[in-house]
Formats: C-alpha cells, sequence, structure tokens
C-alpha cells in the first residue's frame, strides 16, 4: 500500500467549451509531500485539481487519488478541497460555517476552534462571512477544507492576497500536516512561493513542462531564481 | 443519508434564513397582508372572499416556498458552495430532506399566521377544519419548494431565477380554478391544467372549503400533489451534479 502514490494522473486530457484545456498530463505525487503546481492563470490549474477532486468531467485519461478513482465515495472524507473562489456561506458567521461543514465532515466543535486558529481568525469567529475582506473570506474557505484532517488537501491558491505573515505560517502549516503524512496540492501562480514545495509541477498552456523539486530545476536550468528558471524553460521549450 | 448531516442542513438553512430578518417578515408578513387587502376589496361581495379565501390560505405558501428555494439553491450552485458539498460525504438525499425540513417548518409558521389572521379578524369560514386548510398548506409549501429546486438548475443568474415566478407559478395559479372554473375554460386549457400539480392542491382546498372535507376525490388531490413532491425532488437530485463541465 506505501508504493501507491498519493495522486496519479496519466493521459489526462479535458476539454471545456468545446477546445481542449488539458493536453494528456501524467505525474504523480507521493504522499507526505507539499507539491506546487505552478503556471500563469488560465494556464489549466484549477481544471487539473476539479479533475483531482473529480468534480470536473473528463475527456479521457486515468486520475487516481490514494489508488482509487478521483472522485469516488470512498475518498470523499479523505480529500479536501479549497476552491479557488472561497465557497462559504456568506450570510452565516465564521464559526456556523465551520461548525454546518463539520457535522457534514463528522468532527467535534473543539476541531472547529482549531481550524479558525490555524488560519489566524479567532477574533472574527463570530461575524458574519459576508461582512469580512476577501482575503478573511479566503481563510474561512481554507479552514473549511482542512476541518476533516483529510489525507489528501487540494489547495487552489489558499495564499492569494494575504498578509505576508499569514502567508508565512499558513506555508509552515502546510510543511507539518506533510511531516504528518497528509499530501498537499497547493497551486500558486507567483514563483517566490516555489521554494516552500518539495516537488513542482510546472504548467504552462494546458500542458506541464516539468516535474521536480526546486533545486532540481536550479540544477538543471543553470539559474538561481526560480522565475528565471521558469523562464528558461519555456525558452528552451520553444526551441525544441 | 445520514440523520446527522440532514438535520445540519436543516438547520444551516434556517439559521440563515434568521441572519435574515427583512426575508421573515416578508415571508410570514405578506399573506395575512393580501388577505386584508382582499377582504376589502371584496367588502360588498363577503361570498366571495368566503370562496377564495380558504383556497389562498393554502396557496400562499406554495408561490413563497418557489420563491425562496429556487434562489437559495442557485446562490448554492453559483456560490460554489454546492460543488464544495458535492466532494464532501453527503448524500443528495441529505440536501434535499434537509431543505425540506427547514422550509416545511417555515411553511407551518407561514401557514399558521395566515389562518389565525383569516380565520380570526378578517372572518374568514370554511366548512372543513381549519387545521386541515394549514396542514394541506403545508404540503403546498413543500411542493412549492421542490418545485423551485427543480428550476433553479435551469437559472443562470437571479433575475432568471425571479421570473419563473410569472413564467411558472402564475400560470398554474391562472389555471388551476381559482379564478374561472375549469369546466368553463377552453378544453385545451383544461388538459393543461389537468398537467399542472397546483390544480391538485387548489382542488383538495376547495373542497375542504366548500364541502367541509376532502372525500374520495380530494384524497386523489393530495396523492397527486405528494406524488408531484416525490416526482419534482427526484427530478432535482438528478441536476445535482457531482461533476460538471
Amino acid at each position: 500500500m506505501a508504493s501507491v502514490p498519493a495522486i496519479a494522473v496519466e493521459g489526462l486530457r479535458v476539454r471545456r467549451g468545446g477546445t481542449e484545456v488539458l493536453h494528456s498530463l501524467s505525474f504523480s505525487v507521493e504522499r507526505g509531500s507539499v507539491t506546487g503546481l505552478l503556471g500563469p492563470s488560465g494556464c489549466g490549474k484549477s481544471t487539473l485539481m476539479r479533475s483531482i477532486v473529480g468534480v470536473q468531467i473528463v475527456e479521457s485519461g486515468r486520475v487516481e487519488v490514494l489508488g482509487e478513482p478521483a472522485g469516488s465515495r470512498s475518498l470523499r472524507p479523505r480529500a479536501g478541497y479549497l476552491t479557488q473562489a472561497p465557497s462559504v456561506y456568506g450570510d452565516l458567521t465564521v464559526r456556523e460555517n465551520l461548525h454546518f461543514f463539520g457535522r457534514v465532515l463528522g468532527v467535534g466543535r473543539g476541531r472547529t476552534d482549531e481550524v479558525i486558529e490555524t488560519v489566524a481568525l479567532e477574533s472574527h469567529a463570530d461575524r458574519v462571512v459576508s461582512n469580512l475582506s476577501g482575503g478573511q473570506r479566503a481563510r474561512v474557505s481554507l479552514a473549511t477544507a482542512m476541518l476533516g484532517e483529510p489525507e489528501v488537501l487540494i489547495l487552489d491558491e489558499p495564499t492569494v492576497g494575504l498578509d505576508p505573515l499569514l502567508r508565512r505560517d499558513l506555508w509552515a502549516t502546510f510543511s507539518r500536516l506533510a511531516a504528518a503524512g497528509s499530501t498537499l496540492l497547493v497551486s500558486s501562480h507567483v514563483m517566490e512561493e516555489a521554494d516552500h514545495c518539495d516537488e513542482l509541477l510546472l504548467m504552462r498552456e494546458g500542458r506541464l513542462l516539468a516535474t521536480e523539486s526546486p533545486d532540481g530545476l536550479r540544477r538543471r536550468t543553470g539559474r538561481q531564481q526560480l522565475d528565471e528558471a521558469f523562464l528558461a524553460l519555456i525558452e528552451a521549450e520553444g526551441e525544441a | 443519508m445520514s440523520l446527522r448531516v440532514t438535520s445540519a442542513v436543516g438547520v444551516r438553512v434556517l439559521t440563515q434564513l434568521r441572519r435574515d430578518p427583512r426575508t421573515v417578515v416578508l415571508m410570514l408578513g405578506v399573506s395575512p397582508f393580501l388577505l386584508t387587502l382582499l377582504r376589502g376589496a371584496f367588502d360588498q361581495d363577503p361570498a366571495a372572499f368566503q370562496k377564495v379565501g380558504g383556497p389562498l390560505v393554502g396557496l400562499f405558501p406554495f408561490t413563497t416556498m418557489f420563491v425562496v428555494t429556487s434562489i437559495t439553491m442557485l446562490r448554492e450552485r453559483t456560490t460554489g458552495t454546492l460543488e464544495r458539498l458535492m466532494t464532501l460525504p453527503l448524500a443528495k438525499l441529505d440536501l434535499l430532506f434537509g431543505y425540506g425540513i427547514a422550509f416545511a417548518l417555515v411553511g407551518i409558521l407561514q401557514a399558521v399566521i395566515a389562518a389565525a389572521v383569516a380565520f380570526g379578524p378578517l372572518g374568514l369560514d370554511v366548512a372543513g377544519s381549519t387545521a386541515l386548510v394549514v396542514a394541506l398548506a403545508v404540503g403546498n409549501a413543500l411542493l412549492g419548494m421542490s418545485l423551485g429546486l427543480f428550476v433553479s438548475a435551469f437559472a443562470r443568474t437571479e433575475f432568471q431565477a425571479v421570473q419563473f415566478m410569472p413564467a411558472i407559478v402564475f400560470p398554474q395559479l391562472l389555471l388551476c380554478g381559482l379564478f374561472v372554473a375549469r369546466d368553463q375554460m377552453i378544453g385545451v386549457l383544461q388538459v393543461l391544467s389537468d398537467a399542472m400539480p397546483l390544480t391538485y392542491a387548489f382542488d383538495a382546498l376547495d373542497r375542504v372549503t366548500t364541502e367541509g372535507s376532502l372525500g374520495a376525490r380530494g384524497a386523489l388531490d393530495v396523492a397527486v400533489v405528494a406524488a408531484s413532491i416525490v416526482l419534482l425532488l427526484g427530478l432535482g437530485a438528478v441536476t445535482l451534479r457531482r461533476r460538471t463541465a
């Protein structure tokens, strides 16, 4: 069982609105790691994440999570998903939102307080979500994704627009979760976040340019800055 | 299905409603207000008020729940909360029944208030039991809810969802027999009204109002309304997709 990767994708193709947006992607993500999914907006990161969670209709290919087909009923309590736009109830308070999702997941109220603390919203716990700032709403949504202590966490741009201090704390939380055995796939369009990840999936226009560690990428391209390394990869691709 | 999840959905829907007192006041206050207007309008013709008052008490919850449910469900779809729920260990029936329980409770409250005003100060009198009128009203609230849930899948914006009210509810109100006896309509409309669930909801209420009891035909009406609720909930469940394009 230990050899089964947390996420295995093979030959994944997705069409949206008549055009193919993911062109035969293949990769796997090992358990207990933080993998960064990086690429410019519109390159297909969210579609790929939706396919892994099993909410995206796919054209062809195989997507497995923890050895089971993506979207299987048995995976629902084991995989957490953060959508790009915060998906929580605006007319409920932070705590009411988490209590609701907690009851759906069957977790206790103590866990609710823990995740509120993780996203640093203790002082806003009894505020109605629609009165919070965009970044705070995103944190409520993130807290909801972490609520059930899932084995696999798919996070679509969790750190966008957040205070740098909180961003650092969240990446530390992600590393801690991975060290405890969870697997995290975290997307971002900011290359500087790549250094927080064990492995990188670099995407552009619906294709994977590279799957390797930040240091591996530096060695291969000879660039110290990861955004420059990404550029070098794109240029190399163009020449090939 | 799980009782824990179903009740979580019900409690959540009621909490959301409570957060919006203006909507609650409108939901509970509009039917007594309209009944009062009607009573004044029929000042010179009290018999006409006696004829339509009973059925109206029972039909108001249908229209209210239709609008409230279609908008609430549309919001679940557009804000991404439905997609999130579909990735969680939640059965579609948990969601549908959770909504059903919450809106049935609101329907009871709404019908009781409308009935209290109509049968009290407005002097409305029905041949049958007022409790039966309230019970039928709650059934109609569930009918409105299940219809709203189903049609919400066909609206992309709240503007569209609101327009379903005149497009889907008004024809049923016009043809159910409330305004004109069905046997006086042109044939094609009679056939059309045969296919509309509200026709049966009205017929049951009309029987309690004028004849005093449901009788065999009224019992059949209730069965048709119940079957419509189940059918619409089933169709609604089909529109809740775990995977989307």
